[in-house]
Formats: structure tokens, sequence, C-alpha cells
């Protein structure tokens, strides 16, 4: 009676059809491999993800150095060109893609985490707990973030990526909790979690086990998204000053070009390159995203 | 066993939550050990709701559902309601929803051993699994190792009534269990029931289909609109049909033999004798009269 092929614990897994895992797992890549918005999206974002990571290792001396001749368009020794007093442009963009990819990471996964904690918790339990979430979701959601942040960073005397990341992060998860609740609300619902409930499952585990691997797929556009606001919110923040004290930042570099008045001049090697990586990578996030959006969802697909 | 004591269950409805839903009225009932209790009723007349409030995932509004002497929802905390949980199992309605499509459908034994028999060692666990798979007449290799979509509603069905039986359950809620089976299926599923009730468990068999409660059940309670309508002996019930309802409700079966104008003529030439109803003037409570020996009827709500 032990030795029926599939029983627990006999591990064969030889025979039967393909796992249904698998079979979707291919069906997803069968339809990304041909989603242009997609390869689009995903082959910029990557392409700039190289630069900042090795980019920064063919830099041998400080960004911030003042290095080489004053205001030299773009050439041979110096690719971007040069500041008014004579830092290379190439070193602070490359370390500014590197601080723009880590703002985003940190900064929309801090979000991302409250957002999702928040919005399962209130999905879950619903009642009371939900209300409660409910509303101070609505609250943080209608607070002015960007004066809240300039307020909150103009006060502190320690300014970095960590600190700017955990303030983007606290003010831009709102909009995640929702998205999240309302999915998780539905997802509640079914006879799978009662079922868990039944086996004495405890709420997390229930949430993590049942209810998240169903939505993945929307959990990683959120983070794709809350990702993409992190970056912006971060260069609208250096722009005016309020970024990291002596860092590099693609945001800072745009502010210094403003002060130095580049526009005016006409040095346009100096806030073309921040101004075009920000807008590109952000722009390229989104489109991956809508790529995304129809690989997953089989109604959106274009056949 | 299992005791309900003048249960109600109400929801909030409407954009506010202002209006009110009267989904349960003032229910009382037992379920003794070895005792297959039917509840029967239409769409909407509360009898799921009572499964679901029996079996803790909704809580009561108003009175008591105790269990073994004690009330279920004072159970608190996830140590006693698991335990509670090792007592009493569900089965529900509809099959294809009750698995995570994600995972492989035998993920259900493994929930139930991770939370319950985590000590128990593979081989052990194996034979159990198998023992209760041959008990629902199941073919552990066509089943096992499989996901929820390359299995029948049956064999999703029969798989959730062997995990139910991996835990010494005293207790079954079986909502509507059959009702997504095919005919062949049907009759397998309720033997097992009647095994499972020579073995002692009770059963709340939750159905809206009067023959299926006649053919299995000790006692039958008909609902309507969430009241009781008529309770007793499921021999007395059917025989002898007291509420203006249960009688509509029995005419409505169909005859093989016999036209519905034959039916309805038969029934207006012997017009069955009117019982005096119970009447309920505050909306809310619904009382019984003991019409014959422990035969109830309830209230007459149009």
């Amino acid at each position: 009676m032990t030795n029926v092929a599939g029983a627990p614990g006999a591990a064969d897994k030889a025979g039967s059809a393909e796992p249904a895992g698998e079979r979707k797992v291919s069906e997803t890549l069968h339809f990304a491999r041909r989603n242009p918005k997609l390869l689009i999206g995903l082959g910029i974002v990557l392409v700039f993800l190289l630069i900042g990571i090795i980019g920064p290792f063919f830099v041998d001396h400080d960004p911030n150095e003042y290095v080489g001749p004053k205001s030299q368009p773009p050439n041979g020794e110096y690719w971007f060109g040069t500041t008014t007093f004579g830092q290379d442009i190439w070193a602070q963009f490359v370390i500014g893609v590197r601080s723009t990819f880590l703002i985003g990471v940190f900064g929309g996964g801090v979000a991302f985490l409250i957002g999702t904690a928040v919005g399962f918790v209130a999905g879950y339990k619903g009642g009371i707990v939900d209300e409660i979430l409910n509303m101070i979701t609505n609250v943080v959601l209608v607070l002015p973030a960007l004066v809240v942040l300039i307020v909150a960073i103009a006060y502190l005397d320690v300014r970095g990526l960590f600190v700017q990341g955990v303030f983007i992060g606290l003010t831009t998860w709102p909009w995640a909790a929702r998205a999240v609740r309302s999915q998780a609300l539905s997802l509640a619902t079914r006879d799978y979690v009662d079922l868990a409930r039944l086996s004495g499952r405890r709420t997390w585990r229930i949430i993590t086990a049942e209810i998240a691997p169903n939505m993945s797929s929307y959990l990683v556009m959120s983070f794709i998204l809350l990702f993409g606001g992190a970056v912006l919110t971060a260069a609208g923040l250096d722009f005016i000053g309020l970024g990291p004290s002596n860092g590099v930042s693609l945001g800072l570099m745009l502010e210094s070009a403003v002060a130095w008045s580049a526009l005016q001049l006409g040095m346009w090697w100096w806030f073309i390159p921040p101004g075009l990586g920000i807008t590109v990578i952000v722009g390229s996030l989104y489109i991956l995203n809508v790529g995304l959006d129809e690989v997953f969802n089989p109604k959106l697909r274009e056949l | 066993m299992l005791e309900l004591s003048h249960v109600h269950k109400v929801y909030r409805v409407g954009a506010f939550g202002g209006g009110r839903l009267r989904a349960v009225r003032d229910v009382s009932l037992t379920v003794e050990p070895g005792e297959v209790v039917s509840l029967i009723g239409e769409s909407g007349s509360g009898k799921s709701t009572i499964g679901k409030m029996v079996l803790g995932l909704f809580r009561p509004s108003a009175g008591r559902i105790t269990f073994e002497g004690t009330d279920i929802t004072t159970i608190r905390g996830h140590a006693a309601r698991k335990e509670y949980y090792r007592r009493v199992q569900g089965v529900f309605q509809d099959p294809f929803s009750c698995f995570n499509p994600i995972f492989k459908a035998d993920r259900v034994f493994e929930m139930v051993r991770s939370s319950y028999f985590p000590r128990t060692s593979d081989a052990v666990w194996k034979d159990k699994v198998l023992d209760a798979l041959a008990t629902v007449r199941l073919d552990p290799g066509n089943v096992l190792g499989k996901y929820p979509h390359q299995l029948s509603g049956g064999q999703l069905q029969r798989l959730l009534i062997a995990r139910a039986l991996l835990l010494d359950i005293k207790l079954l809620v079986a909502d509507e269990i059959i009702s997504m089976l095919d005919a062949s299926t049907r009759i397998d599923v309720l033997n097992l029931l009647a095994d499972l009730k020579e073995r002692g468990l009770g059963i709340l068999f939750v159905t809206h289909d009067l023959s299926l409660g006649n053919y299995v059940s000790d006692k039958s309670v008909i609902l309507r609109k969430g009241a009781i309508a008529e309770m007793g002996p499921t021999a007395r019930v059917f025989d002898n049909p007291l509420h203006p309802y249960s009688r509509h409700l029995l005419s409505c079966v169909p005859q093989l033999h016999r036209t519905w104008a034959e039916v309805d003529a038969e029934l207006e030439a012997n017009p069955p004798e009117d019982v005096t109803l119970p009447t309920a003037d505050d909306g809310e409570s619904a009382p019984l009269i003991e019409a014959e020996e422990n035969h109830f009827v309830g209230i007459d709500q149009g």
C-alpha cells in the first residue's frame, strides 16, 4: 500500500502531465519574448543599470573634483564635457545613475513594504482593522507629500541616500496600500482561504502563502511604479537643493547646472545628460510596466 | 454535541451600512453524534451562512452556538481555534475554488500535516493519507502530485472529504458537497456520508436538493428566509409536511410517471389539513410549535 506512485514522500516526479506551474511560467515567457514594449523598456533599464553598476569602476577620481579644463564641450577625453569648474560630467553621470537606482530600490522598497503590509492586513482582516488602516492610508494620501518632504528634510542634519529613501518610502506608500487592499479583499473571500483557516493556519501564513502568490504580477508592477515614483521624487528634492550633502545624483547635477546658469551659457552638455537620464529611466520603467501588464493580463495581449 | 440556540445573523448592506439583511433568523437546532441533519432551503435561505457560522468563519450576530458544551464564539486565540478545527471540519460547495490554483492539489493534506501532525513521520503520514483516499474511493496514483485543474470536480471534492478525515473529527459541515458532482459520483459520496455516520460522526448536510436530504439524513430542517419553516425526523417531514412552504416545495419535486397537472389536481382534490402556525410580530424572533412529537413548524413568511 505504501509503494504507490505519486504518494506524498515518494520522490518520483516522472510520468504525469506537465505541471501547471512550469506551464504557466513558459506561457508567460512566450508572451514576454514577443512583447516589444516589455523588451524595449527592460532593455533600456538594463543598459542604465549596467552603466550605473560598471561605470563608476572606471572613474578613478572624485566626481566633484576639479580635474579638467573649464566649460569644455564633449570630447575624446571628457566624454560628456566638463562643468564651469572643470568637473568631469561623465563621472558625475555614471555615479548619478547608480544613486538613482539605489534611491529607486530603497525608497520604492520601503514604500512597497509598508504599502503591501497595510494593504494585505486591511484587505484580509476587514472590519474595524480595515476601517482604521484605511483612514490612516487616506490621511497620508491627501498629505501634500512633497511639502512634507521638503519641511522634514530641510530640518534634518543628516542627509544621505538612506534618510532620503526612508522619507520617500514613508510618504508614497498609500496608493500601493489601496491597490493591494482591493485585491486582497477579493482574494480573501475565496474558499481556499477559508480552507487554510480550517487547517489551522495563522493569518500571516495565509496572507503570504495563499493570497500574495495569487497576485504576484500585481505586486511586481506595483514595485516598478513605486520605484519610478521614488526616482522622480528624489530628483525633485535634489533639484531644489535638498539632496544628499556632498553626494552625486542626477538631480544634484541638474541643480548645479541651473545654479551656474548652464542654460543661459548654452552648456547643453551639463544639463541634458542628467535630465535625459531621469526621463529615459522613468519612461522606460513605465513602458516596461505596460508591457508586463499585457503579458500578465490575457485581455490586453495583442495577438 | 452541536447546539444552535436562537442564532441570528444580520448583515449590514447598502452604501453606508445603513440597511439590514437578516440572513439567519432565530435558528435553534441540534446535531448529535452519528446523526445526519439536513439543512434544506432555496438560495438565500441562510443555510450556507449557518454552516459557516458553525465553522467559525462568520460570527453570529446573536444567539449561542455550542459544541460539546463550549460556546464557539468565546473561542479566542489561534491555539484554541486550531483545537476546535481538530474536531470540526467543513467541505465546501465549489471544489474548484477550494484549491489554491498555483499549488498541487495534495497540498491540502500537507497543510493539515504541518498544522496538526508536525511530528508524524513520513511513512506513517503516507499511510494515513492513503487510508483516507481509500475511504473516499480515490486511486492515489490518479490524484496525488497533480494540479487542481488536472482533476475533475468529483475527484477534488473527494480529496477535500479525505482531507477532513485525516483529522479525528466529530462534526463535518458538508456545504452542498453534492451539487458539483455528476450523478454517478453522487451516490458514492452519499454512501460515504452514510459510512461516516456509522463511525459516529455528526454531519450537518447543507443542500438545496430535497431528494438528497431525504436520502441521507435522519433529521431535516427546512429553511425559508433565514428562519426554520419545518424541522423534524426526515420521514415525518417528508411524509407529512405541515408547513405550507414545505408542502409547496415537495409538490415541486418532479415525478417520473405523473405530469404537473395531475399532481396539482390531486393536491386540490384532497387539500392537506392546515395546522396553526406560530406568529412572530416583532419581525425578529421565529418561534416553533411542536405539532407532533419532535416535529416542529415555524412561522409563515408568505
